[in-house]
């Protein structure tokens, strides 16, 4: 068994590989097809949590500020994301902005929160919170349905197709949610999944 | 038989599977084979993803009979007084360019029209790919897969951009806009690509590829890090 422990197989392409743990600011890639196998860097852990507390706080401000705009001859009406998410109603729109809701708000706060619910107890070398794996699992098949960052691109493309119609301003929640996409990238960019999982392991056994 | 890839001057990699070992595709963890779930993260483990291609086949099916009516209804109705107008994607983006934004009215082709063909073609193609000798190598196809994952969370641009300017615009008698049956075909369709790409087991792209099964054990694999390769002899 502990024979295992030394092999790392690459996710995408199955190729086997003998763990030889990189220095900080390297990285292990798989040879053949390229995937980055180890990124550790220092002090990921403690610099993960502190990013995604900032977004958690982004995250609810942004929600609740408005978000953009619209003055035309006069008059002038605002949203808040809240309500750009929930902006189809009635029939099987309403589905629709369930899933908006859900892919610009609520995923991404839910994401947030496993992350920090899994690393506060690793980083502070406590055993991991009841749950840790499957928290960890869950954040990481929520990844590809959060959109926060592509919400934000959306919104340069609202602006120019009414800017002949009408004047847009930013709210505060705009710019809010504008650190928050830059913030949630870099903390992305930082956690490394092996090392997490290895942690996890490493701290459910002492 | 001629090995296209070997051709190319690739060494043979031993992967998990031709060294009888079952790999978790969560954690990177190595299992013997016959284990059902991995015990440090707690996934299902497979060799490879059981119907992996019925399960891209039916999502992609699905996505394209939803693109279909996501293109032929309405995206947007704008009323401005009493003038109220329908715009499907085409439309819209090319009403864009009369009025002189060009440019945005060609990202929003690239990224409603052009962005989601190239995608059902790509997802075929992968699958198509699988267990044939094709004329693009395992490398190449295996960027493809990649950029599918990267690249189809982004073309629920358009829906937000209707969800934005429907809260948005919502000013009474002068101006309103609300969304057309089209915002809804087209966000299914989305998700659909999304979940057809997930579906897909990119290890089978280099199934053919891998060695028999058996054969090259003794091959030490190794790590190699971006700056400097480390050696690290099988154990």
């Amino acid at each position: 068994m502990t024979d295992l422990d030394t092999l790392i197989a690459c996710p995408n392409c199955d190729a086997l590989y003998t763990v030889a743990e990189p220095d900080a600011h390297t990285r292990a890639v798989c040879t053949r097809c390229h995937t980055v196998l180890i990124s550790p860097r220092r002090n990921a852990g403690l610099r993960v949590i502190a990013l995604s507390s900032a977004a958690v706080i982004l995250l609810i401000g942004a929600s609740l500020a408005p978000f953009l705009q619209i003055n035309v001859a006069g008059m002038s009406n605002s949203a808040t994301i809240f309500e750009t998410a929930l902006a189809f109603t009635g029939g099987p729109l309403l589905l629709l902005s369930l899933a908006v809701t859900a892919m610009i708000v609520i995923v991404p706060l839910v994401r947030l929160l496993l992350i920090l619910y899994v690393m506060i107890p690793l980083v502070r070398q406590k055993p991991p919170a009841r749950g840790a794996t499957g928290a960890f699992r869950l954040a990481e098949s929520l990844r590809p349905w959060s959109m926060a960052e592509i919400f934000v691109i959306g919104c340069a493309v609202a602006l120019v197709k009414v800017a002949d119609l009408a004047r847009i301003d930013f709210g505060p929640a705009f710019w809010m949610f504008l650190v928050l996409v830059g913030i949630i990238l870099v903390q992305d960019g930082m956690m490394c999944r092996w090392s997490i999982w290895k942690a996890l392991e490493d701290s459910r056994k002492s | 038989m001629v090995d296209m890839e070997s051709a190319g001057g690739q060494p043979k990699v031993v992967t998990a599977r031709s060294s009888g070992l079952l790999a978790c595709r969560r954690c990177a963890k190595v299992w013997p084979a016959g284990t059902e779930r991995c015990g440090r993260c707690g996934s299902h483990l497979h060799s490879r993803k059981p119907g992996s291609l019925s399960q891209v086949w039916a999502w992609w099916i699905a996505g394209f009979i939803c693109y279909i009516p996501a293109n032929l209804y309405p995206m947007l109705k704008t009323r401005m007084l009493f003038d109220v107008t329908d715009a499907t994607i085409i439309a819209g983006a090319l009403e864009l360019a009369h009025h002189g934004s060009v440019f945005i009215a060609i990202i929003i082709l690239i990224a409603s029209v052009l962005i989601p063909l190239a995608k059902f073609g790509a997802i075929a193609l992968l699958a198509l790919g699988v267990g044939r000798q094709t004329r693009i190598g395992p490398g190449r196809r295996h960027v493809l897969y990649e950029l599918v994952e990267y690249i189809g969370r982004w073309s629920m641009i358009d829906v937000f951009v209707v969800a934005i300017l429907t809260a948005l615009v919502q000013l009474h008698s002068v101006a309103s806009i609300t969304p057309g049956p089209a915002a809804i075909a087209f966000a299914l369709s989305v998700i659909f690509t999304m979940l057809s790409a997930q579906a897909f087991d990119p290890r089978l792209i280099w199934d053919l590829d891998a060695p028999e099964p058996g054969v090259n054990e003794d091959q030490p694999p190794r790590v190699t890090s971006a700056n400097a390769p480390v050696q690290g002899p099988a154990g």
